[in-house]
């Protein structure tokens, strides 16, 4: 697979939620670059931030939540100073999002013709109702779901077929990149496995790039080229799958495929982390992870370490590197 | 569309005994409660005899559950009497006013829909802003205002001060509503007989009651759109419209505003009784000649089988009305189950 | 005296900023509301004290004056002062709807009650019966009443009372029905404790607290219904000093510009409809924010 030509780069990212006790320091920094039809993993514990980092992608971020600084450099646009017009462009036809609960995330007065409709009239003016009932049907008919079922409403759907028709709507303007935020979350085993299977089809045949936003390792390697593990609104350590798994580096990442349940009960306990995660408003200093961390040392708490590379991986840790 | 019709034919026979209900009130109300309506009419200082005569004449006299049995009997066969100081079938001087309040409420509650509903919308999307808190005050100052005072007020100032419009009436001294009188409703009778001018003169005398009616319903709109909005507009599926690059005025105005706008649909059958009490008091201050002024008429007459006929019709309005809000619920939402 | 007028008046101060950082506008709407329902009670009690001039004087001044000089408001057709009626009308107008709100909530409570709590026909029956009085238009059925009644200040309180037991039984009967589902309640019952005192220990304080608030907003609607039925020329005989009835009378004046003799009974009427509609607005807001949300 080509993976040469740079598709996302993101540079420095905070995003700060404003709330009555102070601010939330959501995400605090975070740089990452995504090559074109490249799979993503981006795990990390529920309140690391990997679905905030996922919906300023979009700039969709609920008020009063907004981008403090960074960029996001998109085929070296910055959607971050991006016009209203220019972003809805890109929402539309660039990087397309599917997201947690397929239940709710359908118009459940629309029928599914009209969300197809209105999706492709929206990008591409001019073209006809007859055309975009045509291409709507099209894409139906490949996700494996009757062209019959075009003129039903939501509630008539399985979750399974409604997630479906989620990524149908996301991919019908063919974009390059896909957001999905924890897509699986809401299905139940087997049609989460079937989910996953039309992903990595799909994948292959538009060489659509993938952030897989999830909390479920085991989805991700699967899946990923490479996995970025979040802690606290910071990167610990991003690594291609594989070399992730075996070799993890960061003391957090080391922790968390611990805590994995091993289905073959070779383990007597379960690993679990001391300490909860971290409170985002009065961040803990250098390091986030050093209060809970089995290593810290002293430099950990008053420095935060910037990504050092090791064997493949970048690394956030003190442990291998020293500061300059 | 067979379970739609059979909805509809349940819910139409499930009105029957809410029409019942009110018709028993109507008829305690003004049968069992003190005062003896014919005494009243006479004046009290009528001699017993005649008393005795026109109590018998009117079936009075007869116990009371005949006469109720006599009075429900009646309504079913559209029979309201007839009227005690004028020589005229009870029906027969509603059908002459009942349009005249059709129009002004219809013309009153799209005013009120179309200001309401778009304010309440606009407010929810700006949420916690300047413009926000302006609308919301706006909700409540107008809920306050009571509908006979702001209709004073607007003919001061629109009809007195600046001259622009009439103040009373629906139509002006040059138009003679016998040239196109055909179905009571006068923008469509002008309509029929293409008579441009008198569809000019109807309307404009439309325009200041339908507007003091409009108004004063908004601020509840207003509010329940603006609750309603907030509510789906925190729904996923606005996030997902918005993550596929629909733009921001189609999401909050159809999108949302349909989502939105089905319970409101629900509690406009609540609204309707207000809007009804707000035209009888819109009806008096612009001299509108439909129901409300010939109740009142009526009440100062002591005209006792006309003040019942206009109200049973009213309660018929209700119960119809609120049925046609739920079958309209029924067709709007996919969703529901029949 | 060891306190001084400034550290005995920073102690109100200071509440009322913390309790409007705590409840923010809310609290403001409150404030204003109740500011403005103690200022009409207070010119109400002391109307004497208030008003310049006897409000049956036909002598107060000349005939039909525009505001300005002795008469604030200006005078009406039969010389008497417009500001001195509307002083004496706040009496009328608070009486009757404030006496409305308490009766109706009264039988309205009381009727929710025990129909929630014993069930069976009579609280379907009656359940039925409040339903239909909730839908129908109360005016009219104020105008009916009033009609029938003839005029008099007790009269038209109980007509404008009867329009409101609907709300109070709906309201009153849900939270019953729901609280007498509560495992605390059927402890209490299970315990041996009798109807009466599982009603008044138990669901009774429960249903207090939302009441409040309907009782405000009720009153906020109970003024303009009052002034709607007097405007109509209903409810009272003309010997009493009343806003709407001032109302109507002025309109008669409206055709030659007497602005004067519509524009301030009008406006009291919405100023203190509007008090009230704030305060209970505000209390919803304090008590429980999602009870008014629909």
């Amino acid at each position: 697979m080509d993976h040469t030509e740079t598709l996302l780069d993101i540079q420095d990212l905070r995003v700060e939620f404003p709330i009555s006790i102070g601010t939330v320091r959501a995400v605090q920094g975070v740089s990452l670059t995504l090559k074109r039809g490249e799979v993503m993993g981006l795990v990390g514990e529920s309140g690391c931030g990997k679905s905030t980092l996922g919906f300023s992608l979009l700039r969709l971020l609920r008020p009063p939540g907004r981008i403090a600084s960074g960029r996001i450099l998109y085929h070296g646009r910055d959607i971050v100073a991006m016009e209203e017009k220019e972003l809805l462009a890109v929402r539309g036809t660039g990087i397309a999002m599917i997201f947690q609960d397929p239940l709710t995330s359908l118009n459940p007065l629309m029928s599914i013709s009209e969300h197809f409709v209105e999706t492709l009239r929206t990008h591409e003016k001019g073209i006809s109702r007859h055309d975009a009932l045509e291409r709507a049907g099209g894409m139906l008919e490949s996700l494996g779901i009757g062209t019959n079922r075009l003129h039903e409403y939501p509630h008539q759907m399985s979750g399974g077929m409604r997630q479906r028709i989620m990524i149908g709507l996301a991919l019908i303007m063919k974009p390059d990149l896909l957001v999905a935020d924890e897509p699986t979350t809401a299905l139940d085993v087997i049609v989460e496995a079937q989910f996953l299977d039309l992903l990595q089809t799909l994948r292959e045949s538009l060489n659509l790039a993938i952030i897989l936003i999830t909390h479920n390792l085991g989805n991700v390697a699967q899946l990923s080229d490479r996995i970025t593990v979040m802690y606290g609104g910071t990167i610990a350590e991003v690594a291609p799958a594989q070399a992730l798994f075996d070799e993890p580096l960061h003391p957090y990442t080391q922790g968390l495929l611990a805590s994995i349940p091993n289905i073959r009960l070779e383990q007597p306990r379960l690993h679990t982390m001391p300490g909860s995660t971290p409170d985002l408003v009065d961040p803990p200093s250098g390091c986030i992870f050093h209060p809970r961390c089995g290593r810290a040392m002293d430099i950990c708490s008053r420095q935060r370490p910037p990504a050092f590379l090791r064997n493949g991986h970048e690394v956030s840790c003190w442990l291998y590197g020293d500061a300059p | 569309m067979k379970n739609l019709f059979r909805y509809i034919l349940t819910r139409t026979l499930m009105t029957i005994p809410m029409v019942l209900i009110l018709l028993t009130i109507i008829f305690v109300v003004l049968r069992l409660m003190p005062g003896d309506p014919v005494s009243a009419m006479l004046g009290g200082h009528a001699p017993e005899k005649v008393i005795e005569q026109k109590r018998e004449q009117l079936g009075l006299n007869r116990p009371m559950h005949v006469q109720y049995a006599d009075y429900i009997w009646k309504v079913c066969h559209m029979d309201l009497g007839e009227s005690m100081v004028l020589q005229q079938e009870v029906t027969v001087a509603i059908a002459e006013k009942l349009p005249a309040t059709i129009e002004l409420t219809a013309f009153g509650m799209l005013i009120t829909l179309v200001i309401g509903v778009l304010l309440g919308a606009y407010a929810a999307d700006k949420r916690r802003t300047i413009r926000d808190s302006a609308i919301r005050l706006y909700g409540i100052v107008v809920y306050c205002i009571p509908v006979y005072w702001l209709g004073l007020m607007l003919q001061l100032v629109f009809g007195i001060w600046l001259d622009w419009l009439p103040i009373a009436g629906r139509t002006g001294p040059r138009i003679f509503a016998s040239d196109f009188q055909n179905t009571g409703f006068y923008l469509v009778d002008t309509l029929l007989v293409r008579d441009w001018e008198a569809f000019r003169d109807v309307l404009i005398h439309l325009v200041l009651p339908s507007f003091t009616l409009g108004l004063t319903l908004s601020g509840i709109f207003v509010r329940l759109t603006r609750a309603n909005m907030l509510d789906v507009l925190k729904a996923d599926y606005i996030l997902a419209a918005e993550s596929r690059g629909i733009p921001h005025g189609r999401i909050v105005y159809r999108h949302a505003l349909m989502n939105a706008f089905i319970p409101i649909l629900t509690m406009m059958g609540l609204q309707v009784a207000l809007l009804m009490a707000g035209a009888i008091l819109t009806e008096t201050t612009f001299s509108w000649p439909g129901m409300g002024r010939l109740l009142l008429e009526r009440i100062y007459l002591r005209d006792y089988p006309t003040i019942q006929g206009v109200i049973i019709v009213f309660a018929l309005m209700v119960a119809f009305i609120s049925l046609l809000v739920d079958i309209i619920y029924a067709i709007v939402d996919p969703r529901i189950r029949y | 005296m060891k306190y001084s007028m400034a550290q005995g008046l920073s102690c109100p101060v200071r509440f009322f900023a913390r309790m409007g950082r705590r409840y923010g506008v809310e609290w403001w709407i409150l404030c204003f509301g109740a500011a403005v329902v103690l200022a009409i009670i207070l010119m109400a009690l002391l109307s004497p004290l208030v008003a310049p001039f006897d409000p049956y004087s036909q002598e107060a001044g000349p005939q039909l004056a525009a505001p300005g000089g002795p008469h604030l408001m200006g005078t009406d057709n039969l010389r008497r002062d417009v500001w001195s009626r509307i002083v004496f009308g706040s009496q009328t107008i608070l009486k009757v709807s404030v006496l409305a709100a308490v009766i109706s909530s009264f039988f309205g409570i009381f009727l929710g009650l025990v129909s929630g709590y014993a069930g069976g026909l009579a609280d379907r029956i009656l359940s039925l019966v409040m339903d239909a009085v909730y839908v129908f238009p109360g005016l009219i059925l104020a105008i009916a009443l009033a009609a029938m009644f003839g005029p008099g200040v007790l009269n038209i309180t109980f007509a404008v009372a009867v329009i409101y037991i609907p709300t109070y039984f709906r309201l009153v009967r849900g939270q019953t029905l729901a609280i007498k589902q509560e495992l605390y309640v059927e402890a209490a019952r299970a315990l041996g404790a009798s109807s009466l005192t599982i009603l008044g220990r138990y669901i009774f304080p429960n249903v207090i607290a939302t009441t409040v608030v309907v009782f405000t907003l009720n009153v906020a609607d109970a003024i303009m219904i009052e002034a709607a039925l007097t405007y109509l020329g209903l409810g009272l005989p003309p010997s009493i000093v009343d806003w709407g009835m001032d109302l109507a009378m002025g309109k008669k004046y409206l055709p030659s510009g007497m602005w004067w003799l519509i524009t301030f009974p009008g406006m009291m009427i919405s100023v203190l409809a509007l008090g009230f509609t704030m305060l209970g607005e505000g209390l919803a807001e304090i008590l429980n924010p999602r009870l008014l949300e629909r």
